[in-house]
C-alpha cells in the first residue's frame, strides 16, 4: 500500500505549519545543478550543492536535531527567490538567513558579504579590510570556503587580487556561471 | 550496551509510513485512514526529540497507530462492517508477544507494559503512545505489572 503523494504532501505541510520539526529541507532545481535548502525555525540555514540523501539526512540531524523533514512548504521562499534570481528577475535576496551559532568574525565578514552588489566583483583583502581587518584576506578566504548559505551569501563574488576566480566550494564552473548570469564575468580577467 | 542512533525523522517515516496505512486503512477503512495517518506521524514527531535511542521505532509507531485508531473509533460511530478485529491481525508486534500475560489488562495497561518490557522504550516514549504524562505512562505499566502478577501467583 502506497501513501499517495496527495496525503504525504499534508502530513509533511501539516509537521510544517505546527512547528514541529527541527529542520526542513527540499531540493530545488537550478541551473549549476540540484541545491538541497534546508530552513530551521530561524530561516535559511543551509543550501548544498550536489544533494547526497543518505549523507545528507545525517549531517542536517547532526547540526539540527533528528526532527529532519523534507517539507517543500519549509523552504517555498527561498525557492521562489532562487527561480527568480536563476531566470534574471532577482538581484537580492530577501530572505530571513540562520546564522545561529557561527563566531562573530565570520558573522561580520557574512554581513559585508551581503553588501557585494550583483553583477560586481570585489578581493578578499577588500572585504578583510571593511570589516576592520585588513590583513585577513586568508581568514575571509576560509569563511567564504565554509559559507552555509552560498549563492544566497554571494561568496562567488569574491575574487583573488588578480581578478582569478580563485576558488568556490561548489567548483570554479558554478562560480563562473553564476558570475555570468550576473554579467560581471566580462569584467574580469581569466 | 550502546544505544541504537535515532535516524532523521525522514527516513523513520519513509521507513514505516507504508505500513502504517496498511494498519489504519485495515482499522478504520480508506476515508478514515488519512486523518489517523497524519495523526499518527505528527504524534510521532511530538515525541520524536525526546526519544533516548532508536531501538523499536517500529513497533513503537505502530503501537501510536493502534491508538490513534482506537480514538477515531470512539470518536466516531464505528461503522461495523469496515473494522476487523484485532484477532485478525497479524501486524500488532507490540501486543503480540506478551499477548498471553497481558490478556485482560485495559488497552492502556496493556500497551504500557508491552512497551515498557517487551520493547524497553522509556515513560516518556511510552507516554506519547498513551498521550499522558510519563508519570502516568510509569503508573499504567506498574498496575498492569501488580495485576498481572496477582493473576499469575493466585
Amino acid at each position: 500500500m502506497t501513501v499517495t503523494p496527495d496525503l504525504d504532501r499534508r502530513f509533511r505541510d501539516a509537521a510544517a505549519a505546527l512547528d514541529l520539526i527541527d529542520v526542513g529541507y527540499d531540493i530545488v532545481d537550478s541551473p549549476i545543478g540540484e541545491l538541497l535548502v534546508a530552513a530551521s525555525d530561524r530561516g535559511v540555514a543551509r543550501i548544498w550543492f550536489d544533494p547526497d540523501s543518505r549523507e545528507d539526512l545525517e549531517r542536517l540531524a547532526r547540526i539540527a536535531g533528528p526532527r529532519v523533514l523534507r517539507s517543500p512548504r519549509s523552504v517555498d521562499d527561498a525557492r521562489r527567490e532562487l527561480d527568480e534570481y536563476f531566470e534574471g528577475r532577482r538581484r537580492a535576496f530577501d530572505l530571513t538567513l540562520d546564522l545561529s551559532s557561527l563566531p562573530p568574525f565570520t558573522v561580520s565578514v557574512l554581513d559585508e558579504l551581503a553588501r557585494v552588489p550583483y553583477g560586481e566583483t570585489t578581493t578578499y583583502g577588500a572585504l578583510a579590510e571593511r570589516v576592520g581587518h585588513p590583513r585577513a584576506a586568508r581568514a575571509v578566504g576560509a569563511v567564504m570556503n565554509r559559507n552555509r548559505i552560498p549563492i544566497v551569501l554571494p561568496c562567488h563574488r569574491v575574487v583573488g587580487s588578480t581578478g582569478h576566480l580563485t576558488g568556490y566550494a561548489g567548483g570554479l564552473d558554478r562560480k563562473r556561471t553564476l558570475l555570468e548570469l550576473e554579467g560581471a564575468r566580462r569584467k574580469l580577467s581569466s | 550496551m550502546e544505544a541504537v542512533a535515532i535516524p532523521p525523522f525522514e527516513r523513520f517515516y519513509e521507513e514505516h509510513r507504508a505500513e502504517v496505512l496498511r494498519l489504519l486503512r485495515r482499522r478504520l477503512g480508506v476515508d478514515r485512514a488519512d486523518d489517523a495517518f497524519q495523526e499518527t506521524f505528527l504524534r510521532a514527531l511530538r515525541a520524536y526529540g525526546r526519544l533516548d535511542h532508536g531501538e523499536h521505532l517500529r513497533a513503537w509507531v505502530l503501537t501510536i497507530a493502534q491508538n490513534v485508531a482506537l480514538d477515531t473509533l470512539r470518536r466516531t460511530r464505528p461503522t461495523a462492517e469496515l473494522v476487523e478485529t484485532a484477532a485478525d491481525d497479524h501486524e500488532r508486534p507490540a501486543y503480540a508477544e506478551l499477548a498471553e500475560l497481558t490478556d485482560g489488562l485495559g488497552p492502556k495497561e496493556r500497551a504500557a507494559v508491552v512497551l515498557r518490557y517487551g520493547y524497553d522504550l522509556s515513560y516518556d516514549q511510552i507516554a506519547v503512545v498513551l498521550e499522558s504524562s510519563p508519570e502516568a505512562a510509569r503508573q499504567a505499566t506498574s498496575t498492569g505489572v501488580r495485576r498481572i502478577r496477582r493473576r499469575i501467583t493466585s
